[in-house]
């Protein structure tokens, strides 16, 4: 649905991003994740026209941005970053216009249920200027969606809003996500670990990585970790634990606990279980966690900083993970 | 053409809910009234019947400063917020979001133009007997005209910023460059003094218009004037983009 190749964006001198490609198959939800600054906002300004790319190309369901704009405005829905509307119109009247422009028929049908959708049907006929940050979020993906638009582009969706409202804007785009192509962007790893089908790391206007959730995390650590707890002070074992050929990454977590990290490929719970057992602690658990977007994210940004790393990350985009350390 | 009219009518409602507009509104309404009650009162001291020109005299001088604060706003404050971002990814053209700024802003001076009429109504019953109605008519149209161009000059320089004040005072200082032009033109020589003369806002207005005539060349030079504004405002859209 969406294609992405060699695009790159200068403003003036700076490079904002540098020779991204990507794809989003039509009906996936797919996550755009990087830390604040990392080109996000100006690639998805870019996919819906907003502005041209200095060099590169972007296709939406078969046209081109620049060559057919208004053909990929038609097919997209839009809630940019910073959801700007009109604060002197009411909400109704607000999608209404937006309904002319967009010459959507049985407008106000279609009003009544975009609202419903993002239950604010009961404030229909209140000012946008009165809404609260929360509302007015809500307001942006009413308009998004108000024309059934094949792609939705949301910059950084739940920016802003509290706890309860995440999680019903969440359930929003997971909904919309069965029926429409939906790009999002965050900061914020675990929306996308829950939201998304798949994600697409940048950083510094670079491509990191990606793939689905799930896989990145295997992929990228390859390794094991494994938290430990035994009975007893774990300062103890700690030095014990590292010893144990294959162990990296010794941190105590509590008094009695502690996480490691094995080298990729080998499996070494069975030795660090004896060398612990033999020196005569209680081993009370040893089981495997799964690394948190968040570390993932970590560690792939943080290798990305490396200069020597950097060309050959974006020489490389395919590179796998493990190469870039 | 259904886009411009979608963003024209918006555009113009957006003027009703705006003290700038209420406040412009009002100064023309209250300045053209003083002057038109102290007019009135010295002819009658003169025993002679005052004209139309008593109205649409000060009418025009105060457009020629009100005009900028009517548009300043259009592009400047859609920039400022951000809703330019949404315009500009819906399925519209950038000459249309343009056009419809500028039909939004001229509607609105049509309607100060048009409650301004009360003024004549005022007058025909006052002289007898009754005024010139040809003189009205041309006078009015010109004026109309003359709004059509200041209005285009305003959206155009309010798209070249995100600021209200700075559109407004390049608005006005453009505007008040053609109405001066051709105080320049009169120390130049025949030639190129008649091309800069063509050129002044209120010549166009004031030698026909004003005495009751109408003639197609000036209709043509505010339509032109509107039309290069608009093309020009455009253009300074378009080239946001890339900026």
């Amino acid at each position: 649905m969406i294609h992405v190749t060699g695009l790159t964006k200068d403003y003036g001198k700076r490079r904002a991003i540098t020779n991204l490609n990507f794809n989003v198959n039509k009906g996936e939800i797919v996550g755009f994740l990087g830390p604040n600054g990392a080109g996000k906002t100006t690639t998805m300004r870019i996919l819906t026209g907003y502005m041209p790319p200095t060099s590169g190309k972007v296709e939406i369901g078969g046209y081109d941005v620049i060559e057919n704009p208004l053909e990929v405005r038609r097919m997209v829905g839009y809630l940019p970053e910073t959801v700007p509307l009109y604060s002197d119109m009411t909400v109704f009247d607000y999608l209404m216009y937006m309904a002319r422009i967009r010459r959507l028929e049985n407008a106000e049908d279609r009003i009544d249920d975009v609202l419903e959708m993002v239950s604010m049907e009961d404030r229909s006929s209140g000012y946008i200027g009165n809404l609260s940050k929360g509302m007015r979020q809500r307001v942006g993906l009413a308009q998004a969606i108000l024309h059934k638009p094949e792609v939705l582009i949301l910059d950084e969706p739940t920016i802003g809003l509290d706890p309860g409202q995440i999680i019903e804007v969440r359930n929003i785009i997971k909904d919309l996500g069965q029926e429409h192509t939906v790009m999002l962007s965050t900061h914020i790893l675990p929306e996308a670990q829950q939201v998304c089908d798949r994600v697409i790391i940048i950083n510094k206007g670079q491509f990191v990585a990606e793939d689905s959730t799930e896989r990145l995390q295997t992929r990228l650590t390859g390794a094991q970790r494994i938290q430990l707890a035994i009975q007893g002070d774990i300062s103890e074992v700690v030095p014990l634990v590292s010893s144990t050929p294959g162990v990296i990454n010794v941190t105590s977590t509590g008094i009695d606990t502690l996480e490691f990290e094995s080298k990729p490929g080998e499996d070494v719970r069975a030795d660090v279980s004896r060398n612990v057992i033999k020196a005569g602690y209680d081993l009370l658990e040893l089981k495997k966690v799964s690394m948190s977007l968040e570390d993932i994210f970590l560690e792939l940004t943080r290798d990305e900083v490396l200069p020597e790393h950097s060309t050959e990350i974006s020489d490389s985009p395919e590179i796998e993970p493990e190469e870039m350390r | 053409m259904r886009n411009i009219w979608t963003i024209g009518i918006r555009e113009y409602k957006h003027y009703f809910s705006s003290p700038i507009a209420y406040a412009v509104a009002f100064v023309i309404m209250l300045v053209v009234g003083i002057l038109f009650y102290v007019n009135l009162v010295s002819y009658a001291n003169y025993g002679m019947a005052p004209g139309i020109q008593i109205i649409v005299g000060p009418l025009v001088t105060l457009l020629l400063f009100t005009t900028p604060a009517v548009t300043m706003n259009t592009l400047a404050d859609e920039q400022k917020t951000g809703t330019i971002e949404l315009l500009l990814t819906a399925p519209v053209r950038d000459h249309e979001i343009v056009i419809g700024k500028w039909l939004g802003g001229f509607l609105f001076l049509l309607s100060i133009l048009l409650a301004s009429w009360i003024f004549p109504i005022i007058l025909n019953q006052l002289v007898s007997p009754g005024i010139d109605q040809g003189e009205l008519l041309a006078s009015y149209l010109g004026l109309a005209l003359m709004c059509a161009a200041f209005i285009a000059i305003g959206v155009a320089a309010s798209s070249l910023f995100s600021n209200q004040i700075a559109a407004f005072f390049l608005t006005l200082g453009i505007i008040m460059a053609f109405w001066m032009i051709s105080y320049p033109a009169q120390a130049m020589g025949a030639a190129g003094g008649e091309i800069i003369r063509y050129l002044d806002l209120g010549d166009h207005f004031y030698s026909t218009f004003y005495k009751g005539l109408i003639d197609l060349k000036d209709v043509i030079y505010y339509l032109s004037l509107t039309a290069v504004s608009l093309f020009l405002g455009s253009v300074s859209i378009e080239s946001r983009r890339w900026r």
